[in-house]
Formats: C-alpha cells, structure tokens, sequence
C-alpha cells in the first residue's frame, strides 16, 4: 500500500474507521472489560460501611468459608485495594494504547498530506502558499492525533461510566437516579447551541492563522525588499492586524467556552441541592438508609466527572471536526497527479526514442488564459532542439510540458509510443532531465545535490549492526502500522546504471567528468581549497596536503619566491601576521581564542604578564592610539576609512583621545583600570608588515616568542580544544586546506604575491596529483538552505550537472544559463552537445540568434508555433526566426 | 619602509604639501610598501590606472611599445613619484614602468587621495597649484621642442632648397 497510502476520508469519523476499525474495536472491548471492576469499587465501600462495619451477623460466609468481623473487614478492604490497582491498570493500558493509536493515525495522515502535495498539479502551489502547507501538515494535524485516540473509547468510557454509576444509583433510588439527571436535558438542549458559535469562531481562527503563516513564508523570502525598501514597519502593521484578528477571534471563543464551562458548573451544583433535600427527607422518613445516601452522594460525585468529560469530549470532538475538515478540502485540488504514476516502476523503463508529437497542445491557466494555444510541432527525439520565441510567448510552457511538469489542458504530446501524459514519473524522471531558470537546490552538499536526481529508490541495503537492525526493524512494522513506506533512508538510493557506472568509484570519475561538462570543477575545487577538511575522512588528502607543503616549501627555497611567503616557525616571529596570531600560533577552534577579542582573553592576558609584556602591550597600545588619534580625528565619524583602516572604530575615538590624554599630562601612572585594559587590545590588530607602524621592536618580538611558548605549555585541559596549534609534521584539521598547503602567511609588499602563490599552489596540487581529491573535498561542501551560499550561476551549474549525471534521453535547458556569463554559457552549451550526441537536448533560448547552433527550431509567438523545422530551412529572409535572432 | 619615513617622504612631494598634517599621515598609512625584482613590471601599457608611486629605492625605466618592441624612454630615481594623473583622470596607463634592479616603491591609493583632498578646500588649492606648475612645465618644455622641430624644419628647407638650386 505504502507510496501514497490511500484516500484521506471526507469525515474524521469515516477516516478513524477505515485506519484504524480493529484499534477503536479493541479498545472498546477492553474500556467495557473494565466496567465489572469499576462497578464493584464503586459497590464495595457500601458493603465495607454496612456489612463489615455496621453489620451484626458474624461469622459471614465468603466462598464456603467462616469469616469474622475484623478478618471480613480486612477481606474487603484488600479487595478494595486489588480493585483500585486492576481500574488503574485498565486506565494505564487503555491510555497508552490510545496514544499509540493516536499517534499513529497522525502519522498517517500527515503522510497522507505530504504524499498528496507530492501529487499536486504545479499550477496549485500558486493558490497555496508554502507557508500554509507547512502550518497544516505540522501544526494543525496535530490535536487530531489526540482526538483519534480518544473518538470512541473516550464517549464509550465516560459513557459507560456514567451509566454504570447512574444504575447504580438507580438500583439504590430510582427516585434519586432521577434526581441526578433532572437537568441533563437542559445541557444537551443549550451547549450545542452555543458551541456551534465556537465553531463558527474556530473555523474562522484557523483560516486566519493559515494566512498568517503565509505572511511571515513571504516576509522572511523578501527580506531584501523589506530592508531594499523599508518597509519594515509596514510589516509590522500588518503582522500586528493579523495577531490583533487572532486575537479577537480567540478572545471571543474564551468568553463561549467558559461560559459554557460556568453553565455546566452551576447545573452541576444544582444537582446535590436535591441530594440534600429530597434524601436527606427520604432518610429520615426512613425510606433510605443512611449508608445509601451516603453513597449515593459519592456516585454522584464521580458521576460529575465522567459527566463534564463528555461534555468536554463534545467540544473536543466538534473541534477536531472543523479542523478535519478544513484541513482535507485543501488537499483535494483538481487534477492531482494520478496515484498510480508515482508507484514504484513494474519493471526496467523503457527508454523514450522515436519522435516527440505534439498536437493541438494546449495550456490553460486559471481564468482561461492560454499559455499554449494549440500548439502542434514534431522532432526526432534524440536530436538537438532550440525553442524559440518572444518573451510570453509559451516557449517555456512548452518545455515544462515536454518535462510533464504541466499538463496540457487539451491535445496529446507522444514521445515515440508513449503518451506523455500516462507515462509514470519513474520513467519520465529518469528518461527526462529538466533544468529551469530557478536553481532549486537541498540543503546538503554539493554531492547531494549532484546525486540527487539519481536516487529512486533504494537499490543496496544499509549494513548494520544488531542494535540498528533492531532500530529498523522496529521502524519498519511501526512504518507498515502507520501505512508510511517503510524505503530505508540509510540504504544506497543511487541508481549507478542510470549513471552509467559500475558502482561508487566509477560514480565519483563520472561526477568529475560532469563537473567539467558543467564548467563547475573550477568552483568545487576553490571551495576545496578554501575549506576545511576531516583529515579522517580524508587520510589520503591530508597526507598529500602534507607533502604538498614539504614540495611548496622547497620551491620557495628558490631566492627569486623566497620572499613571497613567511612560512610558520615556531622559533621565529612572524612579522606577515597580528600579533594575535603569532601568540596564539594556532588555528582557533570556536570563540575562546576568537582572534578579533583575544585581547580580552583571561588566559591570554595571564601569559602576557608572566612573559613580562604588560607593559609592552600598554606602551604599544598607548603608541597606535596615538598614531590613530592624529590620523582620524579629523574625519567625520561616518568616514569610510575608519572601517577600511582603522584599529579604533570611529565612537571609541573620543574615549583613546581621552587616554592619550591622560598620558601626556600624567604619564602611565594617571591611566585608570578601564584605559589599560582598552589599551592593552589594541597591539593585538597590529600586523607589522603590513601597517609599518615599527611598533614592535626585537626585544619586544622575543618577549613575545617566549609568550607564545608560555601559552602553549601552560594552556589548561579545559581550553585544549580551542586552538589547532601550527605544526609543521601535522594536518591542521581547523584551517583551509590552502593554507594548510601554503603554512605561512603571504607576505606583504608584493604586487603579485597573491596570484604568485595561487600559481605555485596550482603546479604543486598538479603533480602531486591532488586535484581530483581536493574536488572531491570541495564537493562536501554544504550549499545552505536552498544553496544559499552558492552563487546563482553556482546553483545553475550544479542543477545542469545533476540532469547530465543522470544521461536523460531527453535534456531540457529552460533557460538555466541565465545567470551565467556569455562566455561560460557557451562553454557549457558546447559541452551538452557533445555530451549529448545521440540523445534528446531541447533548449529554450533567451536569445533566439544562437538556434543556429541547434538542429532544429520551434518558433514560438502568442502561444502557438509559427515557425518549425530544420534551422537552416527557417533562417530565411523574412522569418520569425530571422526577425527574433536580429533584436 | 617604516610609516613615520613614508611621511618624510610624502611630504616632500608638492603635490601632498597642502594637505594637513594629519591627512598626510592617513596617506602615508594606507600606503602600501613594494618591493619589485629586477625586470618586473609595476604595471604595463593599458592597465587601468588607480595609484601614484614614490621611488623609495633603486630605479625604474620608462617602457613604450613601439613597433620594434619595448624600448627604454626614460629613467626614474629616488624619490621621483610617477603615475599619478592617473589619479585625477580616469585612463589607462600610457607606459609600462620596470624595475631596473632592486626597486622599493610606496603605492599611493588614488581614491584615498582623492577622498582625503576633496574634504579640504585648501589641500584642493595646493594640488591644483601643484599640477598647474607641472603643466607649466610640459608647456615650456612643449614650446621649447616646438621651437627646436621648427629650427630643425628650416634648416632641412635650407638644404632642400639648396638641392633644387
């Protein structure tokens, strides 16, 4: 059954019955197995009062056997006692079976939903709104899960509870049963009266609790123009009316709900007034012994209970059917992809070739507008394609409908025997590629990415241990229970046939070919490169990095790159970087030794005073603060050059004056706490190269050595894993690969010594043969959410690159070079064609002059095809063709 | 270079004379410091131009291509500064400039010369002082080799003349 796991009832009561019929049935049974027990605890402290207690005629016979007063008082009351732990048992396991149903029956439904989203025609999502799919599928199905476990055991417990109790009462007075009843009618004529306001209301909450779910989705996807435009306030208006709507909305159903609590409390109250009276007259006129009374009260007080929990069941019931409600007929859009083309392929599928027809395609958006008017074109489907057309002309229409994104409203479109529109998603995602204009990429790496439209199905099971085999197993029957699927996320999912390779190592040469079709290899090894790396998860690339260090530092033995890079020496100061780092000497892990504040390190400024630099660091401060001042306290606070230049942000200013201040007039001794500990932070920016400020003398330089030492041997336990100390016979695990590479700093003062670098870099990662792992790293690489931290033009490449990894007989290119540069587009254009040999590559082009590179066009205005056929037969005088390639 | 020599050095350059004392510092802090080998170049003929330099140490040659390949049109030595009406108009390098040695030059950002200069009346007046004295003497030098070609033109009529004779 799994994939889509069948209809979702129109009725919550419908859908509880067909899922889970055996559970509510068992659950019954077991609620009305409990009943005999609770009646007798209910009819036992009567006995213990008027028999054991009250009684006179002793011995009592029990089961043959003679009991006196005390031991039949003790019997009893053990009876008592087993009774109140078998009802408590009842309660325990009917509770947790419950929830378990309950719980079950949410995840169903929640799969349901999400299976059914997966079913949506595409236009729908521009009706519903991300955000509102979210709320539902998350926190609206929620209390559902509650009520499902409750909807019948809950009303057959309360209710027989009631029953059992008022029988009770009934055997004892029926006059009194009567009496305790006397104003149900009243409640069941006025609650549903008023809780059909509530539901009014709840109905209402939830759509405006939809819309507002939608809202923060848009607001946090336009972020830009909010802050492009600000408009923040506006936002806030907004955000504010709809919170104030909820509000209003939720107020008004407290105001019902406890009103309805009030009456049901008062009628409640009301009841015992006749206990008291009508009974209290009974007993004395002897009619009802006073242990009946008694009793008869004690019911009535467990009556109450049970009583207000039906009615609170009423109320929880109605809601769960409004939300029900609400929540299907938004799952129901017309036109939803048919089950049956997402099952699971019947067998291998078949590859599309022959020829691609269209004919009388057309695409009909909501309010009748014709996106495709009766389009008709044909072409070999393994030849190379261009559509054309003006903007709004249906051209990408007609690719998302070659892609069976959308469906033609009217007319067939055949790829060779098969009828697109019956072809099953197995056999159009595998033997259809398509690339659009929105890059849309999982958060993940790029390999994930890559790999992504390869994974079908499971095709290798997932080795585990026996603990996770049990893990699974459990998994699985609570998946079958659920009707989820129960396809192992753990298991390999990628299809290496639909690759083309034999298994995972031929896999990762083939990504390396893609890469390079897709103009991406660049990409991923600069993100190698500037990235860390687990040297465990890549020992052989770190024992190159090694080497390709020891060969680095060779060739910059050569005098004329001697002076491009000071490489890391414990034994020397480094003058190319902070001071900072040169006490440090190491790649700070998380923020302890974040070097931007090391100045304010504890543990930093304890080694600075035991290597005897406090001082120096004070001087040192007071030195740049003065520099500083001079220099700056002519711009405007606003200036630019105090970010771009300055150790002192453009508000602190003032305060350094004030300090250098107090030093002229008064030397060290007139600085207060505050003023050192300031100045003391400032030497730690310094990078003598660079701002040749002669600052830092040598003696100052071997203080520092020294320090540098101290801080290495004496770091305590609790900070050893906030610095990756630099060393020259390890991988430094917390720094770029680069710069484990280069380990040195880039010296200053070069023109070209970056680039040079970069050069020698290159050549050494080259032979030693290290490129293809450093890609590989670079492929690790998490893109975002949404591979947000990609480019555009990065995301593009990598969408193209997962359509050509899984060889489609067909490629469409949807304008999914848009973002890229004249020059890489054509790169890539090139690279598909060739890559492409013998297989389908349709392209809708933004610029309709580069079809002469294709085989064939299809000429595209207004939503028909004006021109098709051959490009050299179209690229007459006087064509559409000709007349688009000239704009 | 250490930054208190880059404001020796700057200040001796008519062109930063005007500015204040603590705009000169600033210029002489985001200075960067070069060193260049024999041979390598600064930047070439056609590169976009952004910077002033100062000759610290050593020397550079002025390279023009000609139609026989780079060719030596001039020396710059220490303490010449070179490239920067590059700074006030917004063209592309006309020579290439090499090392001819070890060379040591300051490189003077054109836009914080620019930002610096624009926020002080004065410091405007005396670069404008400073570049007029320098078209002054392109002019001078202009006319004086005017003067020379017309010299040159007349004698070579003369011997033409004497020719047709």
């Amino acid at each position: 059954m799994a994939p889509g796991a069948g209809d979702v009832e129109p009725s919550i009561f419908k859908y509880i019955l067909r899922y889970s019929l055996r559970q509510q049935i068992t659950l019954l049974i077991m609620t009305g197995v409990s009943f005999p027990f609770l009646y007798y605890s209910l009819d036992l402290p009567k006995r213990i009062i008027n028999q054991a207690i009250g009684g006179q005629d002793f011995p009592q016979m029990v089961f043959g056997m003679p009991f006196e007063q005390v031991p039949f008082l003790m019997l009893l009351c053990t009876v008592f006692l087993a009774l109140v732990l078998i009802n408590g048992g009842f309660k325990y396991w009917i509770n947790v079976y419950k929830g378990q149903v309950g719980e079950r029956m949410l995840r169903r439904l929640r799969y349901q939903l999400f299976a059914r989203v997966l079913r949506f025609p595409l236009p729908q999502f521009r009706k519903m709104s991300q955000g509102e799919i979210i709320a539902m599928i998350t926190t609206e199905v929620e209390p559902l899960g509650g009520f499902i476990g409750d909807a019948f055991a809950q009303p057959a417990y309360r209710g027989g509870t009631l029953i059992t109790i008022l029988a009770f009462m009934f055997v004892q007075d029926w006059i009194l049963g009567l009496a305790a009843i006397a104003l149900y009618p009243v409640q069941m004529y006025l609650i549903p009266k008023l809780q059909k306001r509530v539901n009014d209301l709840a109905k209402q909450r939830v759509r405006t609790v939809r819309k507002l779910s939608e809202r923060i989705g848009e607001s946090v996807s336009s972020i830009h123009e909010i802050h492009a435009h600000d408009t923040s306030e506006l936002e806030r208006a907004d955000f504010a009316h709809r919170v104030g709507a909820i509000f209003e909305i939720r107020f008004r159903i407290y105001k019902l709900k406890f009103f309805i609590k009030f009456l049901n409390n008062f009628i409640a109250m009301v009841t015992p007034f006749f206990f008291f009276s009508v009974g209290g007259y009974l007993v004395i006129e002897g009619d009802l012994t006073f242990g009946a009374l008694v009793a008869v009260l004690a019911a009535y007080k467990d009556l109450s209970a049970p009583w207000k929990e039906l009615l609170m069941y009423y109320q929880q019931m109605e809601d769960a059917r409004i939300k029900y409600d609400l929540l299907t007929e938004q799952f129901e859009p017309a036109d939803m992809l048919d089950e049956a083309l997402q099952q699971p392929e019947p067998g291998p599928v078949p590859p599309l070739d022959g020829t691609v027809v269209a004919v009388n395609v057309t695409l009909e958006e909501e309010a009748g507008i014709k996106v495709i008017d009766g389009a008709s074109f044909s072409f070999a489907a393994d030849s190379r394609v261009a559509i054309v057309g003006p903007s709004g002309s249906g051209h990408e229409g007609v690719a998302k409908v070659l892609a069976r994104l959308l469906r033609p409203t009217s007319g067939t479109l055949r790829i060779g025997e098969h009828n697109l529109a019956a072809l099953s998603e197995a056999a159009a995602g595998r033997r259809i590629a398509y690339a659009g204009p929105t890059a849309a990429l999982f958060s993940g790496s790029i390999a994930d990415n890559l790999l992504y439209g390869l994974k079908h199905r499971p095709v290798a099971e997932a080795e585990r241990d026996a603990e996770a085999a049990r893990g699974r197993e459990r998994f699985v029957s609570e998946a079958e229970a659920a009707g989820n699927t129960t396809a192992d996320l753990e298991a390999d999912w990628i299809d290496y046939e639909a690759a083309g390779v034999s298994g995972p190592e031929a896999l990762d040469e083939r990504v390396q070919e893609v890469l390079s079709i897709t103009d991406l290899e660049a990409d991923v090894y600069d993100f190698g490169l500037q990235g860390a790396i687990d040297p465990a998860a890549f020992p052989e690339l770190a024992a190159g990095i090694l080497e390709a260090r020891s060969v680095l530092r060779g060739r910059l033995a050569d005098p004329a790159l001697a002076d491009l890079v000071e490489p890391f020496d414990r034994a020397r100061y480094n003058s190319n970087m902070s001071v900072a780092e040169n006490l440090l000497f190491g790649t700070p892990i998380g923020d302890a030794f974040d070097l931007e504040h090391l100045g304010e390190n504890p543990y930093v400024l304890s080694v600075l005073g035991k290597a005897g630099l406090a001082e120096d660091f004070l001087t040192t401060g007071l030195k740049v603060a003065t520099i500083t001042v001079e220099m700056f306290q002519g711009l405007p606070p606003e200036h630019e050059f105090f970010d771009r230049y300055s150790f002192i942000s453009a508000d602190e200013l003032p305060d350094y004056q004030h300090c250098v201040r107090r030093y002229e007039a008064g030397g060290l001794d007139a600085l207060e706490e505050t003023d050192r500990a300031t100045l003391t932070s400032l030497p730690f920016k310094l990078i003598p190269a660079r701002h040749r400020l002669g600052v830092i003398d040598e003696p100052m330089q071997e203080r520092l050595l020294a320090a540098r030492r101290l801080f290495a041997e004496e770091l305590p336990e609790s900070l050893k894993g906030s610095v990756a100390f630099f060393d020259d016979t390890q991988y430094n695990a917390a720094a770029a690969v680069q710069d484990n590479i280069l380990f040195g700093k880039i010296v200053y003062g070069r023109q070209t010594g970056l680039r040079e670098v970069g050069r020698l870099i290159g050549d050494v990662v080259r032979e030693l043969d290290l490129r293809r792992t450093i890609v590989a790293a670079g492929l690790a690489t998490q893109v975002g959410v949404g591979g947000s931290r990609l480019s555009v033009a990065q995301r593009q490449k990598v969408v193209l690159a997962r359509c050509v990894l899984k060889r489609p007989d067909i490629l469409i290119v949807d304008q999914a070079t848009a973002a890229m540069d004249p020059v890489t587009h054509n790169k890539i254009m090139e690279n598909l064609f060739e890559e492409c040999r013998g297989r389908g590559l349709v392209w809708v082009l933004g610029a309709a002059e580069q079809a002469r590179r294709f085989d064939r066009a299809v000429v595209m205005e207004g939503g028909k095809v004006v021109e098709q056929g051959p490009v050299g037969e179209l690229d007459q005088p006087g064509s559409l063709l000709r007349r688009l390639a000239a704009e | 270079m250490e930054y208190g020599d880059a404001v020796t050095v700057l200040r001796r350059m008519p062109l930063f004379s005007s500015l204040d004392p603590g705009q000169l510092k600033l210029l002489a802090f985001t200075c960067d410091y070069l060193s260049f080998e024999d041979g390598e170049a600064l930047f070439h003929a056609g590169d976009p131009a952004d910077s002033a330099y100062v000759i610290d140490e050593g020397e550079a040659v002025i390279r023009a291509d000609t139609d026989n390949g780079e060719v030596t049109v001039g020396t710059l030595g220490k303490h010449e500064m070179f490239g920067e009406l590059a700074i006030f108009r917004n063209a592309s390098r006309i020579a290439t400039i090499r090392a001819r040695g070890q060379l040591k030059v300051l490189r003077i950002a054109g836009d914080i010369f620019l930002k610096l200069v624009t926020q002080n009346p004065d410091a405007a007046l005396g670069v404008m002082r400073a570049l007029s004295d320098k078209i002054a003497r392109a002019q001078d030098s202009f006319e004086a080799m005017e003067a020379e070609l017309r010299r040159l033109q007349a004698a070579a009529g003369g011997v033409a003349d004497g020719a047709d004779k």
